[in-house]
């Protein structure tokens, strides 16, 4: 075996290594977890004693879905860097692991929390909101699969910015709510096209601009975490 | 070939709080460095700066005069041993020692592993988590971390902290078997934790 292939074998490691950790303290502590099913149940709970049984429009059960998941994430996607600043195992990791590892690690964890966050959030709204029907199934798991992937991946990056800074709780949803925009207006757009039975061509410009958004974010991710991570 | 650390022109400062400067010194194979000073002078953060976890505001760190390192090799190179450094408390030992391996990006040996921790006096049986240990506990478990990988240079930060008669004969010999295979650095304001040093930085004159 090569030096190269040495190295890369062994950031592929501890790549996995980071994440099978944050995997097994999360089933430990599950702090995340619950933090993030009791805000869906929550919400969802409050969502269907507003409407008291009543119907809304498409548009609007569209974006009440992406508001759901989009508070849910910014309650418990952060964890994984903030837990490590908190704990002070921040510079353990440092010292142990290549930031690049770190963060495909943490990134690598966020992408499995965020699609079991979606994936609950969905099953749960399609069966308590009276009202919310998918008629284009293929538009709205598309949809599903590339919002929650690039949840994930600002999600990560942020949360890595503000686990250095003192106001963590305020800042998570401040900071992401500008980066988050372009993708959140997206989904609501195409599961609203998903709610009224667009045909899969329609929205063909949505996944372009999902896929353009998580290439970009992942890109510049990787590319400011060396300098985000250390000092 | 016999290694060599050393540091040139190195400076730190915190946004305008000058830390130190002009930290030139260089230590070989077989040799310990002492870094001195009180609290607040920056013992710790010229260790953090050693071993690659902080960059230097000036200068540069270089081992065999080569630098800055890449990172599998920087992390092969050094072990650390300090309070700042935390242990995931949700893990035993064990799963701390496979995980730190395993973080490196090296397959870990439980039987190698298990010597680890009885050498600090560890019990390699116990299962429980480590925030039931006692924090000298926890310091002899650092110890271990440190270990684990067989590093050439040896940094320890405040070495005997929480540490009992046991745990200071260990790490005395510990830093003996270091002086063999490679390079100590340790850094302490108590001069009665090292028994003998080549190169000394005293950071109270630059500070």
């Amino acid at each position: 075996m090569s030096a190269h292939e040495s190295t890369t074998l062994r950031w592929i490691r501890a790549a996995v290594a980071v994440f099978l950790k944050d995997w097994r303290s999360e089933l430990r502590t599950r702090y995340a977890m619950s933090a993030l099913v009791m805000f869906v149940v929550t919400t969802i709970s409050i969502i269907l004693f507003s409407l008291g049984g009543e119907g809304a429009s498409p548009e609007v059960l569209a974006g009440m879905l992406w508001v759901v998941i989009f508070f849910a994430a910014m309650s418990g996607l952060s964890r994984t860097f903030v837990m490590e600043e908190e704990r002070g195992t921040g510079m353990t990791l440092q010292l142990l692991t290549p930031p690049g590892a770190v963060f495909a690690g943490k990134l690598l964890f966020n992408l499995v929390l965020g699609a079991g966050l979606t994936l609950l959030t969905v099953v749960l709204y399609a069966f308590f909101i009276n009202g919310f029907i998918v008629r284009t199934l293929s538009i709205f798991l598309i949809t599903i699969t590339l919002g929650s992937i690039g949840l994930a991946a600002a999600s990560t990056i942020i949360a890595a910015i503000i686990a250095r800074a003192n106001t963590k709780g305020t800042l998570y949803p401040v900071l992401s709510f500008p980066i988050l925009l372009p993708l959140l207006m997206t989904v609501i757009n195409a599961t609203r096209l998903a709610s009224d039975g667009a045909p899969l061509g329609e929205a063909t410009g949505e996944f372009q601009i999902l896929i353009s958004y998580i290439v970009v974010v992942i890109t510049v991710s990787i590319m400011l975490f060396e300098y985000i991570w250390k000092d | 070939m016999a290694l060599q650390l050393a540091t040139h022109g190195l400076r730190k400062a915190f946004n305008r709080r000058m830390v130190f400067e002009n930290v030139d010194t260089a230590v070989c194979e077989g040799e310990t460095l002492l870094i001195a000073g009180r609290n607040g002078s920056g013992k710790s953060t010229l260790v953090k700066i050693l071993c690659g976890v902080l960059s230097p505001s000036k200068g540069s760190v270089t081992i065999d005069g080569t630098g800055p390192l890449n990172d599998f090799t920087r992390m092969e190179l050094f072990g650390l041993v300090s309070p700042y450094l935390q242990l995931y408390d949700e893990f035993s030992a064990m799963e701390n020692l496979q995980l730190a391996s395993a973080l490196r990006g090296l397959r870990g040996d439980v039987r190698e592993h298990e010597g680890l921790l009885e050498r600090v006096a560890l019990d390699p049986g116990r299962r429980d988590p480590v925030h039931g240990f006692s924090s000298g506990m926890k310091q002899r478990l650092k110890y271990a971390l440190a270990l684990a990988h067989h590093p050439r240079i040896l940094v320890l930060d405040e070495p005997m902290s929480n540490l009992d008669a046991d745990g200071t004969t260990i790490v005395r010999g510990i830093m003996k078997e270091q002086r063999t295979r490679g390079i100590l650095v340790v850094a302490t304001n108590d001069l009665s934790d090292i028994d003998v040093f080549e190169h000394k930085v005293d950071l109270n004159v630059r500070a």
